[in-house]
């Protein structure tokens, strides 16, 4: 296989294959690295309503196929492989992966984010046996029983109203007053019968014997705790960005997202980013498709200014 | 070339319990997107591992009886059998090399 490229995609959601087809579209060697399918987080959204061009709503998956045959037509190619980190050495880039070096002459780092897991007991042990993190999944496991979904963002809520199609009951366990989710949504979960709330509450930890049997809750504004029997329990608390192997090259924000300017370069020249991944991020599909854009553009200038 | 195979609950005790050869059972269903996407890593695994471990796959919504048999509540899972127990669960999208590892500890 070929190692030296124009442009090493890091990432293959939203951001990295728009990237993906502009760079390659611009006549540029280009690679993308992806450490399971393409398609990222958006891939697993039963239903996408907001991305312009489908009045009908997508799946996350089918748009994500699309994204990718579009960039393949223009060239762009893909590796499976896990990156370890980034390099520079007489002005390329070496990535490392699990599948070798590959040097290009400039990156774009696409890696978007991972779910947040909750940091709790209990949750490890019975990953797969009542804890879940993916509703659409897994929701068919808890036919007629109750389960809790901890988050208040859109995630959470769409999942909460997924739920509702098998569960007894849904309860959704979130540490603020009020939910983040937009309205429309909202709207629905408040009309739906099925879900209750809890406010202001957190999971302290997650007991049951060989499976999930019930959750331990503590209110963060009284201090009071409380126990809720459940055979399920669903985490859909956010994201953290994937920027671990990145520490010490670019330079990141607190929470560990990478930060950028509006051209999507990072401290490091010749090394852009883009999608859920940068500080700012409003982690949506259109916003990561738009500055996978943005950086291959700023990319490409990159390269040919390097070249004169 | 070698591919991963359909087993329902008729045939789990057959092909996967009575195996010689250590077997994988892919818990998955058709509503399952990371199921989708880990289905060709595991179509390559198949190729990879031919005659060490036989891969197989289980609709969960058509064979309720064994993925409840074991307990299965998230898929896609992963459990490699060998002499009919399941010595290694794996749950949820995983990459591939993250699979090998798992895969060659159990084998080792």
């Amino acid at each position: 296989m070929k190692t030296e490229y124009d442009v090493i995609i890091i990432g293959g959601g939203p951001a990295g294959l728009s990237a993906g087809i502009y760079t390659a579209r611009a006549r540029l060697t280009s690679l993308l690295i992806e450490k399971n399918m393409v398609g990222g987080l958006i891939a697993d959204a039963e239903l996408v309503e907001n991305y312009p061009g489908f009045p009908e709503g997508i799946s996350g998956y089918d748009l994500t196929q699309l994204m990718e045959q579009q960039a393949q037509i223009f060239g762009l190619e893909t590796l499976t492989a896990e990156v370890n980190g980034i390099k520079l050495k007489d002005g390329l880039k070496v990535v490392q992966t699990t599948q070798g070096e590959f040097t290009a002459k400039a990156v774009i780092i696409a890696g978007g984010c991972e779910r947040t897991k909750l940091g709790v007991p209990g949750e490890v042990e019975f990953t797969g046996k009542g804890v879940s993190y993916c509703a659409t999944c897994d929701a068919f496991f808890f036919r007629d029983q109750p389960v809790a979904i901890v988050g208040g963002g859109n995630s959470a809520i769409s999942e909460a109203l997924q739920l509702t199609k098998f569960a007894s009951r849904v309860t959704v366990i979130h540490r603020r007053q009020e939910l983040r989710a937009t309205r429309i949504l909202q709207e629905k979960a408040f009309a739906e019968p099925k879900i209750e709330f809890l406010w202001n509450t957190v999971v302290e930890s997650i007991e049951g014997e060989d499976v999930v049997k019930r959750l331990q809750l503590r209110d963060v504004t009284t201090d009071e705790k409380s126990t809720l029997n459940v055979a399920g329990i669903f985490v859909s608390t956010g994201l953290n960005p994937s920027t671990n192997h990145l520490k010490g090259i670019l330079a990141l924000d607190e929470a560990g997202y990478i930060i950028t300017n509006d051209k999507m370069e990072t401290d490091a020249p010749g090394i852009f980013a883009a999608g859920d991944i940068r500080s700012s991020s409003i982690r949506q599909t259109i916003a990561a498709a738009g500055d996978g854009a943005v950086a291959a553009i700023y990319a490409e200038r990159f390269i040919t200014h390097a070249a004169k | 070339m070698a591919q991963p195979i359909d087993v329902d609950d008729n045939q789990f005790e057959q092909t996967v319990l009575k195996s010689a050869t250590p077997v994988v059972v892919d818990f998955w269903a058709t509503w399952c997107r990371p199921c989708t996407m880990i289905a060709p890593i595991l179509d390559e695994l198949a190729e990879e591992y031919s005659g060490r471990i036989t891969f197989t796959r289980l609709d969960v919504d058509q064979n309720q009886k064994t993925a409840a048999q074991y307990q299965i509540m998230s898929i896609p899972t992963l459990l490699l059998f060998k002499d009919g127990k399941p010595i290694v669960n794996i749950v949820g999208l995983r990459p591939k090399e993250e699979l090998k590892r798992n895969l060659d500890a159990a084998l080792a």
